[in-house]
């Protein structure tokens, strides 16, 4: 319980790079922890650790001098003095492949070096300054992007001649792109968070800024990014020596490798032992770099997965004091198929890494009838949305139903016992009879396609009907939802719509077939606060004029008082309270149902008039 | 989207400016005494301050590069130091070799690759496992050591296929792709393994998307969801990949040629690094940052053709 909350806060901290310095540190030793516990991260450090000792002992375990060669003697099999044979000119293959070790390490640190170097900096100030500074530094790096590494290398050794350093600082410099381009992106994406923002205020200096904040956002990142670039670098490096191109007077496994592929006839062995150093270093390196970022997003994943479903700490859990109320509940739906839908003891878990399954929806059962309206209230994390996923069938791929059933117009579509949502029975009635209206207007639209085609194509596929008189349909569709021109919308793409047009459009895809239920997920709470009451007059007058139900998901009491019926109220997972919305606006029974609306309404009167309250959602 | 195009054009050709009196500069000023490179430590001083005015070294060198620059333009990229051949012609005769093989490793990796990597996004499971797994392979083993383990054990071991792969033109097209299978197998074998993870990644992340689930609410069918806008806004994504990899497998490439002795480009540029023969490794820089070009250019107009945003303003 201990160590589960310690890790949740440092999960956090890897999710939301969070203020203190402290941060960081707690981060990293979490992340490490969770690659010790990574069989192939273990693997991944154990094989680069062994082949660092070999090469930084290579002088002592050496038995002969790299370039010791015993002319009698070549190309012998393996024996007591030489354990791996020698090569063509008599050398000792187990020595060379030593300190070839020794110098593929140590190039592959100078390459990885001189790109942290220039990246790095180059990357921060980017992010941070932006401006002509970051116009110019794109320009180069689109430019040094687009060299191919060997050509450029060949280049380099052309002029300056064979050396392992230059070429990898070179090849360094020609990669640093990849620092650069990490850094910026962390930096910007941390730059106008809030907490810099007080931290400027509060008078730190810019540099102390980046170290404390930014420097502990991107650390990670580039540890994973140095054992790619150290896997690339030495690949790159053997294959410049395997051409021939390095220098001779030294042991690498490139120019062992080119060795053994000149005798390859005579001895293919002499391949096999610098081609199996050199996958294992790489292979270890780039299983390094997989268990670091499996790390890094397990830690975000369980952070996600928390914030779906563990109660925060502060906010009171009332399992005693809910169990009645959710009887209650209960007895309302018995045996009562004339609701349009009826939920019964849902259940909707997800299966954890350790085989256990974290439930987020827990026991919630309610009904909604023809022309009614039912606000599914609660904070974030309640379960709410995972509820209305349900009834859609669009619950992630992950997602179990662990209990209860729902149906639909007296048919179940989760029948008890089921462990999924039945996508047979739901896809013929999704967009005809059940439809769905999302949160964010603009990620929810094809960005490829027009706004006219993705109205046309659901009513041709649903209805039937010709693409000419789709069309016509969709049209005045758009005139219903208060479109003032609708061609001009009908032939945009959506990024050419603002964000209330883009829900009045969604609103319309989502009335098209006509459909018995209509479910909103969050409709506003992405609109700006004067196009909110637009939006929400338009769901009552739609919803009054076809007579359909609707599933108001929600955490504003304000939209609830505005538009539902009746209301549930909902808070981790669990179901606390359900009943008509002035009943319950008046009257709260359960403490967080009133905690929930002190929250909201503190001060003023529970029935507000709809701009103030929509404005005063919008606020909190 | 012609003024699209013609700034990238544009662009491309300032890039190509840049690299060459970047690539021109650097290759001339280090090497110091190329003329005595050229002819040896038995030369005369007078013999090197011959072959230097024959060479035109004796010129400032901003001078040599507009010179080298009007040249260029005109198709003369000067000639081999060491076999008098003009660069041009060299490149000519070699780089048919080299491109065919290229871009029919890069056709057979974007199939391949889009098809395992879309298999691995949409069915998960052992697929995707499998993907992940040869992900990791893949990136471990470079290039030109799959090259040859390849040859040791396919040509030389058992003896499946030539060691070596000249092609003649008068072989016939079934001795030609025989030949020229386990270059371009060698080639392809990481541009599939990384392709087909990053092609994975970019459908799992469409897939994701807020609008699939919308589409899937008004009732379209997982298969048009798939086909029509999954696939079509990952193609950008798919697309960049492939670029990439494009550019890597020119300098790849070269160390394949050298493996199975194909006169492409390899040999020319190994031959002329190894001998600082510049104008030559002038010539090979300016044939990659060519192609490079060109592919980025195309990439540019596959995604504005995708991509409204792009195509619309």
């Amino acid at each position: 319980m201990n160590n589960s909350s310690e890790e949740a806060a440092a999960t956090a901290a890897v999710a939301t790079p969070a203020g203190t310095g402290q941060s960081g540190t707690v981060v990293r030793s979490t992340v490490i922890r969770r690659l010790f516990k990574n069989p192939l991260g273990i693997a991944a450090m154990g094989i680069l650790l062994v082949i660092s000792l070999l090469a930084l002992l290579a002088p002592v375990l050496a038995p002969f001098d790299q370039n010791y060669a015993n002319i009698a003697k070549t190309l012998a099999a393996p024996d007591s003095v030489n354990v791996l044979g020698t090569d063509s000119a008599g050398r000792d293959v187990w020595s060379r492949l030593l300190f070839g070790a020794q110098l593929t390490l140590l190039s592959a640190l100078l390459c990885a070096g001189v790109a942290i170097v220039i990246g790095l900096p180059a990357g921060l100030i980017a992010g941070y300054y932006a401006g002509k500074f970051e116009a110019g530094s794109n320009w180069v790096v689109s430019i040094l992007m687009s060299l191919p590494g060997l050509i450029v290398l060949l280049t380099i050794r052309a002029a300056f001649g064979p050396s392992v350093w230059i070429s990898m600082i070179a090849f360094g410099i020609l990669i640093s792109p990849s620092y650069f381009r990490l850094t910026r992106t962390a930096v910007q994406s941390v730059r106008n968070e809030l907490y810099v923002d007080a931290a400027r205020v509060s008078g730190l200096s810019d540099l102390s800024i980046i170290a404390r904040h930014i420097f502990s956002v991107v650390r990670a990142p580039i540890i994973i990014q140095t054992a790619a670039i150290a896997g690339v670098a030495i690949a790159i490096q053997s294959g410049l020596e395997f051409l021939g191109l390095g220098d001779p007077t030294k042991a690498t496994w490139g120019v062992m490798l080119s060795e053994g592929f000149k005798n390859v006839y005579l001895n293919p062995t002499l391949l096999f032992w610098p081609a199996l150093a050199m996958a294992l270093t790489i292979g270890g390196l780039v299983l390094l770099g997989n268990a670091l970022r499996d790390a890094l997003e397990d830690g975000e994943k369980i952070k996600h997965r928390r914030k779906a479903a563990v109660p925060s700490a502060g906010t009171t859990p009332a399992p005693s004091t809910a169990r009645p109320s959710r009887k209650s509940v209960a007895a309302v739906d018995a045996g009562t198929e004339h609701h349009l839908v009826k939920v019964t003891n849902l259940g909707v878990g997800y299966p954890q890494a350790d085989g256990s399954i974290k439930k987020v929806v827990d026991d919630v059962s309610f009904h909604v009838d023809r022309g009614e309206i039912l606000g599914i209230v609660g904070e974030s994390g309640s379960g709410k949305s995972q509820t209305a996923f349900s009834i859609l069938g669009l619950l992630p791929d992950n997602a179990r139903i662990v209990a209860g059933s729902i149906q639909f117009d007296g048919n179940y579509t989760v029948a008890p016992g089921d462990e999924r949502v039945s996508q047979e029975r739901l896809s013929k009635l999704r967009g005809k009879r059940i439809s769905y209206i999302p949160q964010e207007p603009m990620s929810n639209l094809d960005p490829a396609f027009t706004i006219g085609y993705q109205l046309v194509t659901p009513m041709m596929r649903v209805l039937g009907i010709s693409k000419e008189e789709a069309r016509t349909r969709a049209l005045k569709l758009l005139t219903d939802v208060g479109i003032v021109n609708p061609k001009r919308t009908f032939d945009a793409y959506p990024h050419e719509v603002s964000g209330g047009m883009a829900q009045r459009v969604l609103i319309a895809g989502a009335i098209s077939c006509e459909p018995d239920l209509v479910i909103a997920d969050e409709p506003t709470t992405a609109l700006d606060v004067t196009v909110q009451a637009d939006v929400l007059d338009l769901i009552r007058d739609l919803q009054k004029r076809l007579n359909i139900g609707v599933i108001l998901v929600t955490h504003n009491f304000g939209v609830v008082a505005d538009l539902c019926d009746r209301v549930v109220v909902m808070q981790n997972g669990r179901l606390v309270e359900e009943g008509p919305v002035r009943g319950i606006l008046r009257n709260p029974q359960e403490t967080y149902t009133r905690t929930l609306l002190g929250s909201m309404l503190e001060g003023r009167e529970p029935m507000t008039t709809l701009v103030s309250s929509t404005s005063q959602g919008a606020a909190s | 989207m012609i003024r699209f195009i013609a700034k990238r054009l544009g662009s491309g050709l300032v890039v190509l400016l840049v690299v060459s009196a970047l690539t021109f500069f650097l290759l001339y000023m280090s090497s110091g005494s190329i003329a005595r490179n050229i002819l040896g430590d038995q030369a005369t001083a007078e013999q090197v301050a011959l072959k230097e005015q024959e060479l035109g070294l004796d010129q400032p060198l901003v001078s040599r590069y507009f010179t080298w620059v009007s040249d260029a333009l005109s198709g003369n990229l000067g000639a081999s130091w060491f076999t008098s051949e003009p660069v041009a012609n060299s490149l000519a005769s070699r780089i048919p070799v080299t491109m065919t093989m290229v871009f029919a490793a890069m056709i057979l990796i974007a199939i391949c690759a889009a098809l395992i990597g879309v298999a691995a996004a949409v069915k998960r499971g052992w697929v995707d496992r499998v993907v992940q797994v040869g992900a990791i392979i893949g990136d471990s083993v470079p290039g030109f050591v799959i090259g040859v383990i390849l040859v040791t054990i396919l040509a030389i071991q058992l003896g499946l296929f030539p060691a070596t792969s000249t092609i003649s033109p008068d072989a016939g097209a079934d001795a030609w792709i025989y030949s020229m299978s386990l270059p371009v197998i060698a080639l392809l074998i990481n541009g599939v393994t990384g392709g087909a993870q990053q092609i994975r990644s970019a459908v799992i992340k469409q897939l994701e998307r807020d609008y699939v689930r919308t589409l899937r609410s008004r009732g379209i069918g997982e298969r048009e969801i798939l086909f029509k806008h999954v696939l079509r806004s990952a193609a950008p994504a798919g697309l960049t990949v492939l670029s990439l990899q494009l550019i890597g497998m020119l300098g790849g490439v070269v160390i394949i040629e050298q493996i199975f002795a194909l006169p492409g480009m390899g040999p020319l540029a190994v031959a002329a690094t190894g001998q600082s023969d510049l104008p030559v490794v002038m010539g090979v820089v300016m044939y990659t940052v060519v192609v490079v070009i060109v592919v980025n250019l195309l990439v540019d107009i596959l995604n504005g053709w995708l991509n409204p945003k792009v195509r619309v303003s």
